[in-house]
This record gives C-alpha cells, structure tokens and sequence, in this order.
C-alpha cells in the first residue's frame, strides 16, 4: 500500500486549490466559475461547530424499495447473486446492494426508456440492427423475473428462490441461451443481458446510485475509483494499491 | 409560424470544434454571429461530478438524446432501414463542445497521401488498383496547403506530441506546442518490442495537455492528471482541449458572438442556390423562430450536416444506382477489428490511470508507407497500445472460453483487472458505391422531420486490411510476450450496438469537381455560395488516424473562406 499522503489526490489537496493552483483562465478571468464552485462556498463555515450534532446512521436510508414488490425484489437478490457471486475475493452481488441499485435504476427515467428513439413502427430486426422492442425496460425486467419463477415452477416445481444454486444457474442459463419461452414476444436472451447488465453495474457503479455497498466491488479489483489524479503512479512499474474514493469525497472541494 | 427576427452576417449552426472555430475566428475579426445549439451550454463547473462511470459513459449524459432524433441504418439497399432506438456504436454529442466535450483527445494529421489518394495511388500502381465501386478522390487541397491550417489548430488546442520524420508523414513546420505525454510501463512493452521488430514507435499526438500551456487567444490550460475520465466524460481541469474551454470563451469575450443554446435548426430556408436564413425551435419553449443571415454556416455533426441539406434540398443528392449527386456520398467509418489481448498471470498495471489521449504507436503502416502492389487493399493501420483507464463497469475482459457470468466470470474478471491490454489497430475506410447516408422513407424525429437513413457495411477491402493488420499485431504481442494472447483476424459485418468509435465521416465531401463534390475546399458548397458545410463530413475517405485534427483544419481554413466571400462574394476557387 502507498502512502496516501505523498499522492497528488490526496485528501489535503482539495479539487479547489487544485484548480486554483491550475491557472485555468481566459485573458485573467477565471474559466466557467469553477473556483467558486456550488460546492466552494460554504467551505468555511463554522455554524456547524454550534449546531446538534446528528445521530450517527446505523442503516443506510438509501437501502430501500421504490419499484419492487418484496417478491421482485428478493428474486433480483438472488438472480444477481448468481450473476457476480460471493467468492473468495469477497462479496457477491446480493451483499453489494446490487438489487437495490437495479430497483432504482427502474423505478427512475432509465426505466422507461427516456432517452430511447420509441416512436414505431417495431419491425422485426436484423442482428446487426440492434433491438427493436417496445416493452419499457421496467416492464421487460419484471416480465423477466416473472418468466424466471414460471420456468423454475416448470423445471423443478419450486420459486426461482427456494432452488440450489445450481439449479438457480440450470434456469439463468436456459434463459440466456433462448432455451427458455419468449417474454411477451421478447428473446429471454435479451431479459438475461438486462439482468447482466444492470448486475454489473450495480457492484460496480458509484455507491450513491445505491449498490457498490461500501466500494467494496471496487476494492475486489484494485480499482481506487474517482480520485482527482494519477500522475504519480501511471509511470510506476510497480502496481500501486490506493483506497477506494467515490465521489460523495469530490463534495467538500 | 415562425417569428423573423432581424437579419445577421453569418448564423452557425452547431457549436462543437467547427462551429466553435468559425465562431472565434470570425468575431475575433469583429464580425458578429449567432451561434445555434441545440443542447445546453457548458463549462468546467458542469464537469465538478464528471468522474461517474455510469451517468457519463453508460447513461451518455453529454450525448444526443435519441428519444428526439436518431439515424436509421441497414447493411444493404436489400434491408429495411431500422433505428438506432439505444446507443453501441457511435455516441453523438449534444451542446456547447459537441463531440470536442466528449471526444478522448487523439489528434493526428492526415498524410500527404490522404489529399491526393486517387492520383498517388494511380501514379504508383496503375488506374486499375481502384476497385470501380470506390469512388476514391483527391481532396482538392494538398497537405502543403492545409498544413498552416493544422498548425493553427494544434497551437489553439496546445496538441502534445512528438514529430514523425518520413513514413510518408507530412513535414511540419513548427514542432508540437507541447511535449508528449507520459511513457507508461505497457506503453515501454510496446516500445520495446516494436523496435526489436524494426518498426518506429512515436508517443501519439494528445489533446490532453502534456503540461501547463497558454495558448495564442491568451487561453491558459493546466496538464493532465491522467485520471482516466476522458472518453465520454468534460473534463473539469480544462487539460483537454474542448471547445466549451477555448475557443467559444474566446468568442464569447469579443462580445460578438449571440449564442442561443436550446436551439434546434430544423430547416435551411432556400431557393436551390442561396440560402436566406434558417428556422430553429426553442426547445425548451417550443417556439419556432425564424434567423435571417448573410452566410450559413453548417456546423453540426456529420449526421445533421447531411440530413439538414437534404431535408432542405439543397445540393444534389447521391444516388448509388447511377452514382450520380454527392450528398450523401462517401459515408466512411473506421476499421479497427484487428487486434490482439494480452493476459499476463502474474503482473498487475496500473490500468485504473490513463488518458483519453495516451498511447503509442507506429507509423510504418498507414497510407502507402509499404508496397500494395501484392496486397488486396489500399491504406493501412495505425498500431498501437493505449491507456485511457480502465473503468470497472466498461473493463471485465476475460480470456476466450471463460463464462460470460457466474463464479468462473467473477473470478477472472477480477485476477486479470489490471492484468490484461489490446496491441490494437485503427484503419482507414475507404469509400464505397453502396456505403452511403439519405434520408428515411419512414420514420421522423421529434419535430416530423425524417431521420437520416445509414446505408453502410465493412467491404472486402476492409476484411483484406483487418487480416494482413491481425498478423501484425499477433507478432507484435508475441514479441512482448504474454501468458495468453488472442488476436481477432476478422472483420464482421457492421453492428449497430456493438462498440467501435464515433469516426464517422463523409456524406457532404471536399473535392476539386463540382461534379464528384459538394463543397470545395473552403468548405463552400458549389450549388449555394452562401453556405459552408464544416466538418468530418467533408472527408472523402477517412483516413487511418482519428479525424479531429484534420476536421479543426478544415475549420480554420472555413473561417477564413467566410471572411473572404462576406467581402468579395462569389466563388472562393
């Protein structure tokens, strides 16, 4: 481990000295308000020093349901699990809130395709042409999870959840080799991909979307998430091993 | 209806690299302009949260917004044209710094032989070496004359490099204004062993300054911090070059430029041979309004470049069957299939640090620095390792074989996390006679105007290209030696949801022939004197580099082509 203190994006060098110190200017004047940054001005305030401190969190606030039902939610847990499983390297999609992260993702614009082209007409689509489906995502992903229970019921007469862990796989690869009924029309490869999809990023996305719970996806694979630089180890040929930082750290500066 | 509003100079369409240089240039000359974007306006500050994987690279915060406007695309004539409805190939940018907010920061030349192809290629190996369905061409202008032009560029943007001498590359006429970047240890594995195969590797030119720099506007940029948000992401130290942190301040502070952001061109007004103004929507408010000019300036990405002319009708449209008209024509990409992964078992990179500009490469095979004589195909590849930064939602690269989730995925995912990287390939497309954009007999965008159709596939030329290039980087890999390596030698048919690049050129080309061209080399149209068409769809063919430092060329000599037609008029060649 490298000593945090001799790094350029330590905690000390704030992203406000830095920039000052950066001489980022047109003709004198300061570019685009970066110094005097939404999240500079309070810096120095010293009200908080009177204030009543705020009991200390024991549970994270964010760790709860804006689109699941307790059913859905508990299948996402444990579907996930079997996407990115707990390992000797540390925990799994389960532990890691990635659940949670996907409820989110679907309760938000994400879910319904905001940013999709959705006008139609849907045609029936060449491999090279991408997807061409009109089901909202929150809507394939709980026809999904759906489907999973109904093909586990079929299989082996029991919920996707009460199943071992093999048998839990037997499903999702069934799934994600089109072995298993279409979704409404829908390939149940392209339900499992959004599975993959969102698992991944869920224990590997910043903690404030809600999974990567303690940036322990992070530490898994070295990865020291957002720091402000890292001109000191890019030439080093020893691999340098820093602490994970996420960007709830770039707030202060 | 549309409210008129008083006439102006010159109205920009777009305010990304192009319309942002035209924008400096000419207000820097006391010309006023209104600059028209559709997307928000943008500085550093908008970048205080930029280093989020998710919201920037898979949420694309900073591109297109698809649900309002798309492309169609096939393969072939045969195919029905379907949209693009999500992102996976290209990624268009959207607001002030267009695709210069967004791009990595890669900044090359074209070579000598990308102006004059056809005729070098002729000269060289006979009129029978072009294939009839390439409809390869000059560029109209040769390097010695866009050479002043890139030289502007790289010193507004403070390009960092390292001068290539011969391989066919152009003789400079001032060294790079900053010196390259940092050598990382895999870009010394590349170093070493392209040099013991007697090749000559060069630090790749950046657009993330190498070091503090102050440039010619009075522009002054802090160095790289090699944080590894590039690609996707601003960058909120102002390292890389971008539009919303040069040249648009700079004509911001000359008081004469009027930028409207939220403002959507969706009509060029014209009557076939001059261009009266454009009509925008307030795209917060819906109003429309009409923006009477002198010039207008089209400076939009090479999408919005082709569909806004022939929505218009201006210009002739290309047609395949007779391969007649040019807009539309010589749509071109990239073609970098070929490729080798290294996994190594027991070393560990620092591969969470990069740039979107590091990397190191060779020059002995692009353009024609090597014999085609025997080869089935023109052009060739940049090679090359680069170290953007691996992030961990977009980097789980495990060996062929391995599960793509599951405990056996998880498990090598992370081993090889900062174990593995690509000896890679960027290769130049050349232009094909069914390879092309019109406009989509079906489907509209947001405002009912007609999506612009892709006609496009990878040709034999390309699949030729990507196997000779494989071999090369298979023995380069080979020579740095790996626990595994597994080269791609395949070019498959293009895929709109499979990641590649947002090189994408051509559709309103550059020539010296009315007839086999649709802007001259001002960037003039040849059908309306009064339009220029500015940027990366100007490229008759694009070449084996990536395309910003040619298209901020082109820009540069636009601007002074404007500048000379608002004081004489007429035809600028």
């Amino acid at each position: 481990m490298a000593d945090n203190n001799t790094q350029a994006g330590k905690k000390g060098t704030t992203r406000r000295d830095f920039l000052k110190n950066s001489g980022l200017t047109v003709g004198g004047v300061v570019l685009g308000g970066a110094i005097g940054s939404l999240f500079g001005v309070n810096n120095t305030t010293t009200t908080q020093e009177t204030a009543p401190a705020a009991p200390a969190l024991t549970v994270n606030p964010a760790a709860a349901l804006m689109f699941f039902t307790p059913d859905q939610y508990q299948l996402t847990q444990a579907a996930a699990e079997r996407i990115y499983p707990k390992d000797d390297n540390g925990p799994g999609a389960m532990e890691l809130n990635a659940a949670i992260y996907i409820d989110h993702q679907l309760a938000g614009a994400w879910g319904i395709n905001s940013k999709e082209y959705m006008a139609g007409p849907f045609y029936k689509a060449e491999e090279t042409q991408g997807s061409q489906i009109r089901i909202l995502r929150k809507d394939l992903f709980t026809m999904g999870l759906a489907a999973l229970n109904t093909h586990s019921n079929k299989t082996f007469q029991a919920n996707f959840v009460d199943l071992e862990a093999e048998q839990q796989d037997e499903i999702l690869t069934a799934f994600s080799e089109d072995k298993a009924p279409e979704i409404s029309k829908v390939r149940s490869s392209i339900f499992f991909s959004l599975l993959r999809t969102l698992t991944i990023e869920g224990v590997y996305a910043d903690p404030l979307y809600g999974g990567n719970k303690d940036m322990q996806g992070w530490a898994m694979r070295k990865y020291p998430g957002t720091r402000l630089s890292f001109a000191q180890e890019i030439q080093n040929s020893d691999f340098v091993q820093l602490d994970p930082e996420s960007l709830t750290s770039h707030m202060g500066h | 209806m549309a409210t008129k509003l008083p006439k102006v100079p010159v109205v920009v369409v777009g305010m990304g690299w192009a319309g942002g240089i035209v924008s400096a240039e000419l207000t820097k000359a006391g010309i006023s302009v209104v600059g028209l974007e559709r997307g928000k306006d943008r500085n550093t500050s908008d970048y205080m949260m930029a280093h989020d994987e998710l919201r920037y690279q898979h949420r694309e915060e900073l591109m297109q917004d698809l649900s309002k406007e798309t492309i169609t695309s096939r393969n072939d004539e045969k195919t029905r044209a379907l949209p693009m409805r999500d992102y996976g190939t290209f990624i268009v940018g959207d607001g002030v710094g267009g695709a210069g907010s967004h791009w990595n920061g890669q900044t090359y030349r074209f070579l000598p032989y990308d102006f004059e192809i056809k005729t070098m290629t002729e000269e060289r190996y006979g009129p029978d070496k072009i294939s009839a369905d390439m409809p390869l061409q000059d560029w109209g202008i040769t390097y010695d004359e866009i050479e002043p032009y890139y030289d502007t560029f790289e010193k507004m943007a403070g390009i960092s490099g390292e001068t290539v001498e011969g391989f066919g590359y152009g003789v400079r006429s001032n060294p790079y204004p900053t010196g390259p970047m940092l050598k990382t240890p895999i870009m010394e594995l590349f170093e070493t062993a392209t040099k013991n195969l007697g090749y000559s590797p060069y630090i790749l030119p950046s657009g993330n300054l190498s070091e503090a720099y102050e440039n010619p506007d009075g522009i002054s940029r802090a160095a790289c911090q090699y944080c590894a948000y590039c690609e996707n992401f601003g960058c909120e130290y102002g390292a890389k070059a971008d539009p919303a942190v040069t040249v648009i301040p700079v004509a911001k502070q000359t008081g004469n430029l009027d930028l409207r952001t939220h403002s959507n061109v969706i009509e060029i007004l014209n009557d076939g041979s001059k261009a009266t103004g454009v009509i925008y929507v307030d795209t917060i408010t819906g109003e429309e309004f009409e923006q009477p000019a002198e010039v207008v300036v089209l400076a939009s990405y090479v999408y919005n470049n082709v569909r806004l002319l022939l929505n218009a009708g201006l210009g002739k449209p290309y047609n395949s069957a007779n391969q007649t008209g040019s807009i539309g024509k010589n749509y071109c990409y990239q073609v970098s299939s070929a490729s080798s992964m290294l996994f190594f078992e027991d070393k560990e990179f620092n591969l969470y640090g990069g740039a979107g500009a590091l990397g190191i490469e060779i020059p002995d095979l692009v353009g024609d620095a090597f014999d085609h004589s025997d080869l089935n195909f023109l052009h060739g590849a940049g090679i090359r390792v680069t170290q953007y930064g691996n992030r961990p939602i977009a980097n789980n690269v495990v060996p062929a074989g391995t599960p793509a989730w599951g405990a056996e995925f998880k498990a090598a995912s992370i081993k090889y996390a900062n174990s593995y990287f690509p000896v890679k390939s960027q290769g130049a497309s050349m232009p094909h006679r069914y390879n092309y954009l019109d406009l989509d007999p079906e489907y509209k965008d947001a405002y009912g105007k007609p999506l612009l159709r892709m006609t496009f596939n990878y040709t034999d030329q390309d699949r030729e290209l990507v196997k000779y290039i494989s071999k090369v980087t298979h023995k380069i890999a080979e020579e740095i030696g790996a626990d595994i390596i597994q080269t791609n030698e395949e070019q498959g048919d293009f895929n709109v949801n499979k990641d590649t690049n947002t090189h994408n050129t051509g559709g309103v080309i550059m020539g010296a022939d009315p007839e086999t061209s649709a802007v001259n080399s001002y960037m003039q149209m040849w059908d309306a004197e009064n339009v220029f068409v500015v940027g990366a769809s100007a490229f008759p063919h694009n070449s084996a580099f990536n395309p910003t430092g040619t298209l901020g060329a082109l820009s540069y000599r636009a601007a002074e082509g404007i500048q000379r037609f608002l004081k004489d008029g007429g035809s600028l060649v």
